[in-house]
C-alpha cells in the first residue's frame, strides 16, 4: 500500500515539474471541441444535439494523447525496469501509475467539460450527467489505454499505432457515455447508461492492470 | 548462491549463446566479457529475470528464480544501461522514492550521508537534470550503497565515471563482496578485485 | 494413450508441422471448391426470387457466411494466440499471424457485400445498423492486430504482444457488439434483415451454411499456405530449412 502511494506521489510530482505536457493535452481538448462548431455551424439546436458526442470524442482523443506519457518516459530512463524488478508486485505499481495518470489527464477533462458544455448550450442538469459520465468514463479510458500503451512501448509508429489499437476498444465507453447525456436530454433518463458504464469500469479495474502488467513484461524482454 | 545451467539465448534469429553454465557464491564476483553484440547484456538481463532464457534454468539459493519471484527480486539489485534515475527529481527524491517503491523506508539522514559520500553534498536538492553526466552516475552509486541487496548485477557500471568515481565504485564492490555479497558485471576495464572469475561469451 | 498424446505434440514444432501442412493444403482446396460449387448452385439456381428484394438479395449468400467467418476466425486466432502465450510455443503464434489477414479479408468482404446489398435495397451505400457497425469495428481490431505485429521487429515479442491484444479483443467483442446494438435500437436505426418468409428460410439457411463451409475450407487452405511461408521466413537460420528442396535451389 505504501508503494502505491509512493508511486502516485512520484508521478504527480513529475507531472507538476513538467506542467506543460499536462496543459498541452488540456488545450488540445479545448481546441478540438471548438473545431466542431466551426466545421458544422453555430446553430444552437444543432450544437445541443451534437454536444455529448463531440465532448466525448474530444475526451477520447485527449486521453490518447496523454497515454504517451504513461510508460514511455520511465522506459526511456530505465526506471520502468527497476519497477519490474522491484519486490513490490508490478500490478500494484502499474495501478498506481494509472491512477496518477487519470488525476493528471482524466480529472481535468471532467472539470473542464461542463464549462465547454455551456458553449454548446447544454442545460444544467445535462451538464451534471455529463460530469458523472466522464467521471466514470475517463478512468475506464485510462485503464484500457494503459494496455495499449504497454503493448506499443518502444515500438515504431508508437502514437498512431496506439490510437489504432485502442480507439475500437473505446467504442462502448463512447456509446454509453455520450448516450447517457442524450438519454437524459430526451427524457429517458441516464440511469441505464451510467450503470453500464460503471459495470465496464468495474470490469476494467479487475482486468486491465493484469493485461497491462503482462504486456509490460513482454515489452521489457 | 546463484547458479545457472545450460542457458541459451536467441535474439531475433541469432543464437547468441547456448549451453552456458555459471555459479557465483558469497564473496565472489563474475566478470562477463565479450565483444559488442556477443550477448553480455542479454545474459545479465536473463540472470536478473527480466527475460526468460530460450533454454536452461537459473537458481537462487537452490530454488528456481521463476518460482521465487518476489523473494529473488528483494535480494537483487540490477543496473542496466540506462541511468534508472528520474531527471526531473532531485537526488534525494530519487533515493527515497526508489526505496519506497521497493517497499522499504529510507530515512533522510542515511540518504544524505550516502549522497555526501559520493561527492553530491550540496546538490541533493537540485534536479538531476542539472547535474553533470558524471554526477548523475554518482547518484546510482549512492543507490548501490543504500539498497540492501545480496546480488548485484551491473551492466557497464563504470561508464561515464571519472577516475575518482571509478575508485569509489570499486571500493563499494569490494565492501559488498567482503560482507558476503555477490556481483556479476560487464565492463571493458579490468578490475583488480579479489575472488573474481571471468566468463567469456 | 500417452503415446498418442506425445504423437500430437510432435506436430507442435514448426519442423514437423511444415510437411504435414503441405500435405493437407490440397485437400482443403478441393473441399473449398466442392462446397463452393454446391453453394453457388444453390445461390443462383435453387434459392427462389424474393418477392420484395428481387435478385439482388442473393448477395447475402456471400455476406452472411463472410460475417460468420470473420467472427469465427477471430475466435480461433485468439485461441491460438492464448495457447502460444500459455505454452510458449512458436507455432501457435505463427498460426495466429497467418489467420489474421484472412480474417480481415472476411470482415472486409462482409462490409463490402453489406454495402452492395444496401444500395439497391435502401438506396444507401452504408447503413449504420448494429451488425454492420460491429463488423466495421471487428475489421479495425484485425487491422490493429496486423499493424502491431508488423511494427514489432522481434518475432517472439510480436507473437506475445499480438496474443495479449487478441485476448483483450476477444473479451471486448461481445461488449462492443452489445453496446452497438444498444446504440442502434435507441436511435431507431435501420436494420439489415433477411426475408421473413418461412418457406424460404430453409433453402437460404442451407445455402449460407454451405457457402460458410466453403469459406471455412478456403480459410484453412490459405492459412496453412501462409503459415508455411511464415515458418520458412522465421526458421530460415535452421538446418532443416536450409536442407529443403524448395530452399536449396
Amino acid at each position: 500500500m505504501n508503494a502505491i502511494v509512493a508511486i502516485i506521489r512520484r508521478d504527480l510530482l513529475l507531472a507538476m515539474r513538467r506542467k506543460s505536457e499536462v496543459l498541452t493535452a488540456l488545450f488540445f481538448f479545448i481546441i478540438v471541441v471548438s473545431l466542431f462548431p466551426l466545421g458544422i455551424g453555430p446553430e444552437p439546436a444543432l450544437l445541443r444535439k451534437i454536444a455529448p458526442g463531440v465532448l466525448w470524442v474530444a475526451a477520447l482523443l485527449a486521453t490518447m494523447l496523454g497515454l504517451a506519457r504513461l510508460f514511455a518516459p520511465d522506459h526511456a530512463d530505465g526506471t520502468l525496469e527497476q519497477m519490474v524488478l522491484s519486490p513490490t508486485p508490478l500490478g500494484l505499481l502499474i495501478t498506481g501509475k494509472i491512477v496518477a495518470h487519470w488525476i493528471t489527464t482524466g480529472l481535468p477533462l471532467v472539470l473542464l467539460a461542463p464549462v465547454l458544455g455551456i458553449q454548446f448550450d447544454l442545460e444544467a442538469s445535462a451538464l451534471w450527467v455529463l460530469v458523472v459520465a466522464l467521471l466514470l468514463g475517463t478512468p475506464l479510458l485510462s485503464l484500457i489505454g494503459a494496455i495499449g500503451a504497454a503493448l506499443t512501448l518502444g515500438v515504431r509508429g508508437g502514437g498512431v499505432l496506439l490510437s489504432l489499437l485502442v480507439l475500437p476498444l473505446y467504442v462502448p465507453a463512447l456509446i454509453f457515455g455520450a448516450g447517457a447525456v442524450e438519454a437524459h436530454i430526451s427524457g429517458v433518463g441516464a440511469g441505464g447508461h451510467l450503470s453500464l458504464l460503471a459495470a465496464l469500469l468495474a470490469l476494467a479495474v479487475f482486468f486491465a492492470p493484469w493485461a497491462t502488467t503482462a504486456a509490460l513484461r513482454i515489452a521489457l524482454e | 548462491m546463484l547458479t545457472a545451467t545450460d542457458l541459451s539465448c536467441v535474439r531475433g534469429e541469432r543464437r547468441l549463446f547456448s549451453g552456458l553454465d555459471l555459479a557465483v557464491g558469497p564473496g565472489e564476483w563474475l566478470h562477463v566479457q565479450g565483444e559488442n553484440g556477443a550477448g553480455k547484456t542479454s545474459l545479465l538481463r536473463i540472470l536478473a529475470s527480466l527475460s526468460p532464457p530460450e533454454e536452461g534454468a537459473i537458481q537462487w539459493q537452490g530454488e528456481s528464480i521463476r518460482e521465487l519471484g518476489e523473494d529473488f527480486r528483494r535480494d537483487l539489485l540490477f543496473l542496466g544501461h540506462h541511468g534508472a534515475v528520474k531527471e526531473d527529481l532531485t537526488p534525494l527524491e530519487n533515493l527515497t522514492l526508489a526505496a519506497q517503491l521497493d517497499g522499504t523506508t529510507l530515512d533522510e539522514a542515511t540518504a544524505l550521508k550516502a549522497l555526501a559520500r559520493f561527492g553530491l553534498r550540496g546538490r541533493e536538492d537540485l534536479a538531476v537534470r542539472f547535474l553533470s553526466a558524471g554526477q548523475k552516475r554518482r547518484v546510482l552509486l549512492a543507490r548501490l550503497a543504500v539498497r540492501k541487496a545480496v546480488l548485484w548485477i551491473l551492466d557497464e557500471p563504470f561508464t561515464a565515471l571519472d577516475v575518482k568515481a571509478v575508485d569509489m565504485l570499486s571500493g563499494l564492490i569490494e565492501e559488498h563482496l567482503a560482507t558476503g555479497g555477490m556481483a556479476i558485471l560487464t565492463s571493458h576495464q579490468s578490475m583488480p578485485l579479489p575472488n573474481g572469475r571471468v566468463l567469456k561469451i | 494413450m500417452s503415446n498418442r498424446i506425445v504423437h500430437w505434440f510432435k506436430y507442435a514444432s514448426p519442423q514437423s508441422f511444415y510437411p504435414l501442412a503441405g500435405k493437407m493444403i490440397p485437400l482443403f482446396w478441393v473441399l473449398a471448391a466442392i462446397f463452393g460449387v454446391i453453394g453457388l448452385w444453390i445461390t443462383f439456381f435453387v434459392a427462389p426470387t424474393d418477392a420484395q428484394q428481387g435478385e439482388g438479395y442473393r448477395i447475402i449468400f456471400i455476406h452472411v457466411p463472410a460475417s460468420w467467418m470473420s467472427m469465427f476466425i477471430y475466435l480461433i486466432l485468439a485461441a491460438w494466440a492464448g495457447l502460444g502465450l500459455a505454452l510458449n510455443t512458436r507455432l501457435s503464434g505463427m498460426m495466429a499471424q497467418s489467420l489474421a489477414p484472412t480474417g480481415a479479408l472476411m470482415a472486409f468482404l462482409s462490409l463490402w457485400t453489406g454495402a452492395l446489398w444496401g444500395k439497391p435495397m435502401w438506396g444507401a451505400w452504408w447503413v449504420w445498423d448494429a451488425r454492420l457497425t460491429s463488423e466495421l469495428i471487428l475489421f479495425f481490431l484485425y487491422i490493429g492486430f496486423i499493424a502491431l505485429q508488423s511494427a514489432i521487429d522481434d518475432p517472439r515479442r510480436a507473437d506475445k504482444a499480438g496474443a495479449i491484444l487478441a485476448l483483450v479483443g476477444v473479451v471486448n467483442v461481445p461488449i462492443i457488439y452489445f453496446s452497438v446494438k444498444w446504440w442502434n435500437t435507441l436511435h431507431q436505426g435501420a436494420s439489415v434483415s433477411l426475408t421473413k418468409s418461412p418457406s424460404m428460410a430453409q433453402t437460404m439457411l442451407w445455402g449460407m451454411l454451405i457457402m460458410a463451409l466453403c469459406f471455412w475450407m478456403y480459410s484453412i487452405a490459405v492459412a496453412l499456405t501462409r503459415v508455411r511461408a511464415i515458418i520458412l521466413e522465421r526458421e530460415a537460420h535452421t538446418e532443416w530449412v536450409k536442407e529443403l528442396p524448395e530452399v536449396k535451389q
